[in-house]
């Protein structure tokens, strides 16, 4: 759910091109986070809890940090939250630590349903910060009758044409298409990539716009009446309007996972998994949940957050048991050519 | 002696753009001729696939989109460029530079920013939309944004300057009496400038509407926030196999393509000024 904090595509392409690895020296912990994806004082308490220096140096997107990480072979990081299916390429390459349980106590924190994810069951290589979904956020004052399938963003009714937006990340804009025709959010066969394809163009005449990080303002403004959204991100519009509500559609979800990675490179790794363990702490994962409104799979972390959190932000309180429900988006290896393909042609379709 | 010096003048500046632009750049071209690993990354075995792909209709099909945007956004930024240029070079000297000032002032700021104040005033609920709900306009609120003519607007205005300038010098340095001359022998005005005016100062045309073409064809930031990511534009596809896709041999290949599209368009362009210059003064090049 990472190219959501996608702060800004030019930083993060004048970032990737930088060629190589743009390590800092290996003086104590190297973090690599999102922007504002933790609290602002997290480093630095760690490090006065645990006497283990730490940096936190940022990505703007998954695609940069793995940039990055492939380049140099895992080196000059320590700690990287990346989605599951990156954190699942970095298994794969044998660049993520196989992690030793006994150093992360507060695994125990974790819900049951957090330790049997698809892309690492049993966390052997990743532990998860933060789970959601991706549904309908829509101004419920402007839209009648309420969303419920996703033929309703694809097929919008004459009233809402032009005024619907889709996530423009590859992966989540076509699991739309997956979605509403009943197929796997990781398909790869290539008919059925054809029939997709066919319908998002449909769609596309439709839109007012592809949007990942705006999307939620353009709710408000009234701009947009109905976008695809993170359930976390359809928060941040009913912080400023009530009326705008996030409904996930009969046809269902994809359920995204943001990850903690240890390097399997790293030099620091006792202070790499006291660091994982500190973020498990239920205070500290709380922060993400209560600041950023993200739903955390730790729960005595869920348990603590007030009570009104989840009456005004409803999605906050979807179950574990019902997330793992959906199907999670996984690396498709060979097929990502072939995503990255059938969104250029549905984004060169006029 | 000379050319000692003048060699040892440049040197700084040649090994600065050797080091740091030439070989970075050769680097990153050099992955179009290998394969996309399995899982990112580049897998060090020569193909020249990356390249074919470029020709596939599909990408082809952009390039020629992207040129015909570019094309037209140099077309308009020419017209308004020239005719702007044209202006400031006919008021009296002591105006000129602050009216050039004037004219290059927003380049000053952020590129980004002046893009997000398109979107300001350009969306359905923006400021235009506002204003004519002021003057008592009731219906359904244009939707100007996320258009091509939204994506060329921006275009447009951000490279604006680069023809004022660039037709702006030879406007000026125009020896006044060649057009009265002109004038003297019968011509009309239009006349004067079509046969006269026009043809001294193309070389600054044509080099103004080269670089708003080349800077235009290569831009991915304005299509994806003017055109709502539903106008692909080449550079747009390079940044996705770049930072989506993680597929860096063909954004390689694409951006080989692209450059060597917009060197030859520049060499085209220096060789047309140097024969437009060459013709104008009577006398060889001393190079």
């Amino acid at each position: 759910m990472t190219t959501a904090k996608n702060t800004f595509a030019t930083a993060a392409l004048t970032a990737a091109l930088t060629f190589g690895a743009g390590a800092a020296a290996a003086e104590g912990l190297i973090i690599s986070n999102w922007d504002g994806y933790m609290a602002p004082d997290a480093v630095d308490a760690f490090t006065a809890r645990t006497g283990h220096a730490a940096e936190l140096v940022l990505h703007a997107t998954n695609e940069e940090i793995m940039g990055k990480l492939i380049a140099a072979g895992g080196k000059g990081y320590d700690v990287v939250f990346v989605s599951s299916p990156f954190a699942e390429v970095l298994h794969n390459l044998g660049l993520a630590e196989t992690l030793d349980h006994g150093k992360i106590p507060n695994l125990a924190n974790l819900y049951p349903e957090a330790t049997t994810l698809a892309h690492d069951p049993g966390n052997a290589f990743s532990v998860p910060y933060a789970w959601g979904t991706t549904g309908l956020c829509y101004r419920s004052d402007l839209v009648s009758p309420a969303p419920a399938s996703w033929h309703d963003l694809l097929a919008p009714s004459a009233a809402l044409t032009g005024k619907t937006t889709m996530l423009a990340t590859d992966r989540w804009l076509l699991a739309a298409g997956f979605l509403a025709k009943g197929f796997s959010v990781n398909e790869t066969d290539p008919d059925k990539l054809a029939e997709v394809r066919d319908l998002l163009i449909a769609a596309k005449k439709t839109l007012l716009a592809y949007d990942d990080t705006t999307f939620y303002a353009k709710l408000v403004s009234g701009e947009a009446e109905m976008v695809q959204a993170w359930d976390g991100w359809c928060n941040y519009g009913i912080a400023e309007d009530p009326a705008i509500r996030y409904v996930i559609p009969a046809e269902g979800s994809d359920l995204w996972v943001d990850t903690m990675v240890i390097l399997k490179a790293s030099e620091n790794k006792e202070a790499a998994y006291a660091f994982v363990n500190d973020i498990l702490e239920a205070d500290n994962h709380r922060w993400a949940a209560e600041n950023i409104l993200y739903k955390v799979p730790n729960q005595p972390a869920m348990a603590a957050l007030p009570a009104d959190l989840t009456e005004l932000f409803p999605n906050m309180a979807i179950t574990p048991a019902t997330l793992l429900g959906y199907e999670q988006l996984r690396d498709v290896g060979a097929a990502t050519r072939d995503y990255a393909r059938l969104v250029s042609e549905i984004r060169a379709a006029q | 002696m000379r050319q000692a010096k003048s060699l040892a003048l440049m040197a700084p500046a040649l090994a600065w753009l050797f080091a740091l632009m030439v070989v970075p750049c050769a680097l990153i071209l050099a992955l179009a001729f290998f394969r996309r690993g399995i899982y990112g990354g580049v897998e060090y075995t020569f193909t020249l696939e990356n390249l074919a792909l470029v020709f596939d209709p599909l990408y082809a099909g952009i390039f020629l989109h992207s040129a015909r945007i570019a094309g037209l956004a140099a077309l308009i930024a020419v017209i308004l460029g020239y005719s702007a240029a044209y202006a400031i070079a006919s008021m009296p000297r002591r105006y000129q530079p602050a009216l050039l000032f004037i004219a290059v002032l927003p380049f000053w700021s952020n590129y980004l920013i002046r893009t997000y104040a398109w979107i300001v005033l350009l969306n359905r609920e923006g400021l235009i939309t506002q204003g004519l709900r002021v003057l008592g306009y009731e219906g359904e609120a244009p939707s100007l944004l996320y258009t091509e003519g939204a994506v060329i607007t921006g275009l447009v205005y951000n490279y604006l300057p680069f023809v004022i300038l660039a037709t702006y010098a030879p406007l000026a340095r125009l020896n006044p009496e060649i057009a009265e001359a002109s004038r003297d022998l019968g011509a009309s005005g239009w006349t004067t400038f079509r046969r006269v005016t026009l043809p001294l100062t193309l070389p600054g045309v044509v080099a103004g509407g080269v670089f708003v073409f080349v800077l235009s064809i290569g831009n991915f930031v304005t299509p994806a926030l003017l055109g709502g990511g539903q106008f692909q534009m080449i550079g747009n596809v390079v940044y996705a196999q770049f930072l989506t896709a993680n597929d860096w041999p063909f954004g390689a290949a694409l951006s080989m393509v692209l450059i060597a599209l917009m060197t030859g368009l520049l060499m085209l362009q220096t060789l047309a000024s140097d024969r437009a210059t060459g013709g104008a003064t009577g006398g060889p090049q001393d190079g």
